[in-house]
């Protein structure tokens, strides 16, 4: 086809797709920067301060604690998540029987929405902790594996799906030239199965890890960020507040203070393009090697 | 195929047109943010009567317990922002006072009985309260007075029961012998979920908050002392300590446990307000408290003069137009509430509806037992502790308070944990609101 | 492969997967308890005293002041409208801007990766704002938003597959006098159905299941959605009865459960798809 034929037809091809990201994009992300350099209630009174939104949510201790909190509990989810997803998938490629109905059990809980299993689970931890004369709302302990059974519960059966797909790739002829040269199971499974498993492993880190990192749904219906501590200075320090309930918190709990919120978001926005910047050359670099 | 899809090619067409139209809406409205949940369905009974009767439309919408501030402001920034909305007394006022239109001379500001329930500002009214409240330790008669009765009472009339030390004693014998007096304790659970932390992290925290008021002759403060904060763990732990449940898991009881507790005869005291009759009372199966069952306590602390003390009555409910609706719709707003407290059906559903005592002219005498209760101990010549918590600087600093009284009573934190939240969060509260 | 057996293994993992699906069961056997038993004693069976039957459920319906089949309605309408949306209007940017290829679409196409890594967080507030002011605030107008929203990674997967069909194809409908538009609906898009099928399941997952999108989108007076009215049963109203929320989480999984079962295989291919674009 005729590029220039075809270039009549933007309006037609890219116009709707382009004038609705404008506004559920491109305009309100650039209007989130320069609303973090303002104080404002509503964006109509916004005043510009420069950057002491910015200085004032680095000299916020929650903020801080969010962020700590939310890198420990990405890493740890990540590897759980991947490693459980793995196992599983790795079983039920093994020639199982019943294979498809357990696919299908642990696939399910990924369909239900993060804000009715944190309700869900609210249930169970709290019936399990009340015989021990607690509650998930008051050791951060609590909350952070709380959170972990939860996202674990819901992502394995997605990365599951990927990781069998990845392992049906995988040709036979390999396996069986493993077995001519006398490769143990374990032998097989280090030297054949992880390294061409390496896409799918890429793959489902990137997502586990952009999907801890940015949780919210849960955070909110799980804990809600409590137990608090007061922190030196009068604040208090919701210790399971992970970043993007923490900015939430911010923004829309005081009235005073929705400037330094976006600012918040504008750091929190920044450290996932560093993740995905991070991903993109490490996926870039193995592509390279292959 | 082609077909199909020319078909949602069209049907998606319409209705990104539509969608991009939008309805606009000529006539005036109003649209009520309503603060307080409980009377969530009588608000807007009342509403629909009033857009029957006149055609103006009232959405009335009621945001989630603890959850205002935040609704308030998310909705203050849409285009269809409410056109009434509260303020919970200066230091709200001092958040929204751009938008909070001058009430003065308007035919609601005159129908106040007194120019007290006016909240003002350089000579200008911004706010009207619309509902005086009471609370206090409500109790059952019947229970208590079974205690009274029997013999390992040490306290043996209500009369005598004027002092922390004399509830204190009531409330560990009746713990100590609930299974005679057939009760799981002697105080409802003191839930620390958001249904009913809002009893402690504000309505008991007046007590301290009152008093170092009354010895500084104050009415508010940039940086409180916390002089009276043994008294409030006193009243705190006496509340989790003799309470139908273990106070490890006060985090998760909700307001409804409580209720329910209270209720079903399960335990003696409940504080609680007024406001809270409509969900107390002899319901359709029977269960609940009749009316001459109801008794109400003032809060005691153990702090000097308590027995000359009445309840705590004052209100933290203002009724404030936004300035920047448009003049059609601050109209409506205005005569919306000229409706309210002067109609026959407006008054009566204040009064017997949703049980309000309202500083209104022509405001009816409230059908509710707590009421008279209240009343009472005014025509006795008892001192009513006023509302201090409306100087609180900010939801922060009561959401602070809370999870540290949550932990100290759970055995996770320490008192000094509260202390910390109350004195320093006050301060650091403060100075983020006025900087 | 080996002859499919049964095994040891097959007998733990049937134990895994009955354990898997407790936290699902307990909460169906919860919803049939007096709301006064739950919270207590989670993990029993209802008993003569505490079974209520579907009293939780009637009063599910009607809890809190705002029906639930209307939350329901919004959550399916919104669903089906936004999904249908953005495989329509996105697939067709997608295979212009990567046929045309010239410096406007460049810029497009890496304005949409860039808008895969920016978190709803960031734009919470000003995209809220804009909507309230275009009035899209109403389940038609949300549509707009998502396909706007959710153009990036719509765009980017399916450019990734564009790219792999090859040109003649396309070339010889020309010369046989096709328009764009004949070419794209009648050769184009019909080769595209794995791509759309990968885009569509994920998509509807994201939308069915979003919370704080279309919470601080839509007008609060008129909608709700099922994340939205769930979420508003906590604390709401000073009241928490809790079998009415185990009523509902149960209603509002039954549709997840008869889409997954009647979709399985596209569901489960769509992803293995879509993860090799990813």
């Amino acid at each position: 086809m005729n590029k220039r034929q075809l270039g009549r037809y933007f309006p037609i091809f890219v116009l709707p797709t382009f004038a609705a990201f404008c506004i559920g994009f491109i305009y309100p992300f650039l209007h989130g920067i320069y609303l973090s350099f303002c104080t404002f209630k509503t964006t109509s009174d916004a005043k510009f301060v420069g950057i002491s939104n910015y200085v004032k949510a680095f000299q916020d201790p929650g903020f801080l604690h969010a962020f700590g909190f939310t890198a420990l509990f990405t890493v740890v989810s990540v590897i759980l998540i991947n490693v459980f997803a793995f196992i599983v998938a790795y079983v039920l490629t093994s020639g199982i029987r019943g294979a498809n109905a357990f696919r299908t059990v642990f696939f399910m809980p990924n369909l239900i929405g993060g804000v009715i299993l944190g309700y869900i689970w609210q249930l169970i931890f709290n019936g399990i902790l009340q015989n021990y004369g607690t509650n998930i709302k008051l050791d951060s302990r609590f909350g952070f594996w709380g959170l972990i059974i939860l996202l674990c519960w819901q992502q394995v059966g997605y990365m599951m799906i990927i990781y069998i797909s990845g392992l049906n790739s995988i040709p036979d002829s390999l396996y069986e030239a493993a077995r001519v040269d006398g490769a143990t199971r374990w032998q097989t499974l280090r030297k054949v199965t992880l390294p061409m498993l390496m896409p799918s492993i890429t793959i489902c880190s990137f997502l586990t890890l952009t999907n801890s990192f940015k949780l919210f749904d849960q955070n909110l219906a799980l804990t809600a960020g409590q137990p608090g501590v007061a922190a030196a200075g009068g604040t208090t320090v919701y210790t399971t507040e992970m970043l993007a309930l923490n900015i939430y918190n911010t923004f829309y709990q005081n009235a005073n203070t929705r400037g330094v919120g976006q600012a918040k978001a504008v750091i929190f926005f920044l450290l996932v393009a560093l993740i995905a910047l991070g991903q993109l050359y490490a996926t870039r670099k193995k592509e390279v090697q292959q | 195929m082609k077909k199909i899809i020319a078909l949602v090619l069209a049907a998606l067409a319409i209705v990104l047109c539509f969608a991009a139209c939008g309805k606009k809406e000529d006539t005036p409205s109003v649209y009520y943010l309503n603060f307080k949940p409980e009377q969530d369905g009588q608000w807007k009974a009342l509403a629909k009567t009033y857009t029957e009767k006149t055609g103006v439309p009232v959405t009335v919408v009621t945001a989630a317990s603890g959850t205002y501030e935040q609704t308030l402001t998310s909705e203050m920034d849409k285009t269809e922002a409410p056109t009434l909305f509260q303020v919970n007394g200066p230091v709200g006022l001092a958040n929204w006072l751009d938008y909070c239109y001058d009430l003065k001379g308007s035919k609601v500001a005159g129908e106040l009985t007194s120019e007290d329930f006016m909240l003002t500002k350089d000579g200008h009214v911004y706010g009207i309260a619309y509902v005086v409240e009471t609370y206090g330790i409500i109790y059952n008669k019947t229970l208590l007075n079974k205690y009274f009765a029997s013999d390992f009472a040490t306290v043996k009339s209500i009369d005598a029961l004027n002092n922390f030390t004399a509830l204190k004693t009531v409330a560990e014998e009746i713990q100590a012998h609930k299974a005679e007096l057939g009760v799981d304790g002697a105080f409802t659970s003191a839930g620390m979920d958001a249904s009913s932390d809002w009893r402690f992290k504000t309505h008991l925290a007046n007590m301290p908050i009152y008093y170092e008021y009354k010895d500084k002759g104050i009415g508010s403060t940039p940086a409180i002392e916390g002089t009276y904060l043994d008294n409030y763990k006193a009243i705190w732990d006496l509340y989790v300590n003799n309470a139908t449940c273990d106070p490890t898991t006060l985090a998760g009881k909700t307001g409804t446990d409580a209720e329910t507790e209270f209720k079903t005869g399960k335990a003696v005291f409940f504080q609680n307000g007024t406001w809270e009759y409509g969900a107390l009372k002899k319901d359709d199966s029977g269960i609940g408290l009749d009316d001459a069952e109801f008794g109400m306590l003032p809060i005691y602390v153990g702090a000097k003069g308590e027995e000359n003390l009445g309840l705590c009555t004052g209100s933290e409910n203002y009724w404030c137009v936004n300035a920047k609706a448009s003049e059609a719709d601050i109209n409506a707003t205005l005569d919306f509430l000229n409706w309210v407290v002067t109609s026959e059906e407006g008054t009566t559903a204040l009064a017997d509806e949703m049980g309000f005592v309202s500083p209104f002219k022509s405001a009816k005498p409230a059908s509710n037992p707590l009421v008279a209760i209240a009343n009472e101990y005014i025509a006795e010549g008892k001192t009513s502790v006023s509302w201090n918590f409306s100087s609180i600087p900010s939801e922060t600093w009561k959401n602070g308070v809370g999870t540290a009284l949550t932990q100290y009573a759970a055995g996770k934190g320490t008192w000094q944990d509260v202390v910390t939240a109350f004195v320093d969060g006050w301060a650091a509260e403060y100075k983020a609101a006025n900087p | 492969m080996t002859k499919k057996r049964f095994s040891i293994g097959s007998v733990i993992m049937t134990l895994i997967s009955i354990v898997y699906v407790m936290p699902i069961f307990i909460v169906l056997m919860n919803s049939f308890k007096l709301k006064t038993t739950i919270s207590a004693s989670p993990f029993t069976f209802p008993q003569a005293d505490s079974f209520c039957g579907f009293d939780n459920y009637v009063r599910g319906m009607t809890y809190g002041d705002y029906p639930f089949w209307k939350s329901a309605l919004f959550s399916l309408v919104i669903t089906v409208l936004a999904t249908a949306a953005i495989l329509l209007f996105t697939s067709m940017t997608a295979w212009f801007v990567a046929r045309v290829d010239n410096i406007v679409c460049k810029v497009i196409y890496y304005l949409c990766v860039f808008s895969m890594i920016v978190p709803f967080q960031m734009v919470m507030y000003t995209l809220s704002k804009t909507a309230d002011t275009l009035k899209l605030n109403n389940p038609l107008g949300i549509v707009v938003v998502y396909l706007g929203f959710g153009a990036g990674l719509a765009v980017f997967m399916f450019c990734g597959f564009v790219k792999s069909i090859p040109l003649e194809i396309e070339e010889a409908a020309n010369i046989d006098g096709c328009g764009p538009l004949r070419t794209f609906f009648g050769i184009v898009l019909p080769i595209m159905k794995p791509t759309l099928i990968s885009v569509c399941i994920l998509e509807t997952m994201w939308i069915w299941n979003d919370y704080l999108l279309p919470y601080l989108v839509l007008d609060i007076k008129k909608y709700r959605t099922i994340p939205i009215h769930i979420q508003y049963l906590n604390g709401s109203y000073g009241q928490v009865d809790l079998g009415a929320v185990m009523a509902l989480i149960v209603l509002s999984i039954i549709p997840i459960v008869i889409f997954y079962f009647t979709c399985q295989k596209h569901i489960i291919k769509g992803i293995m798809a879509g993860a090799v674009k990813g």
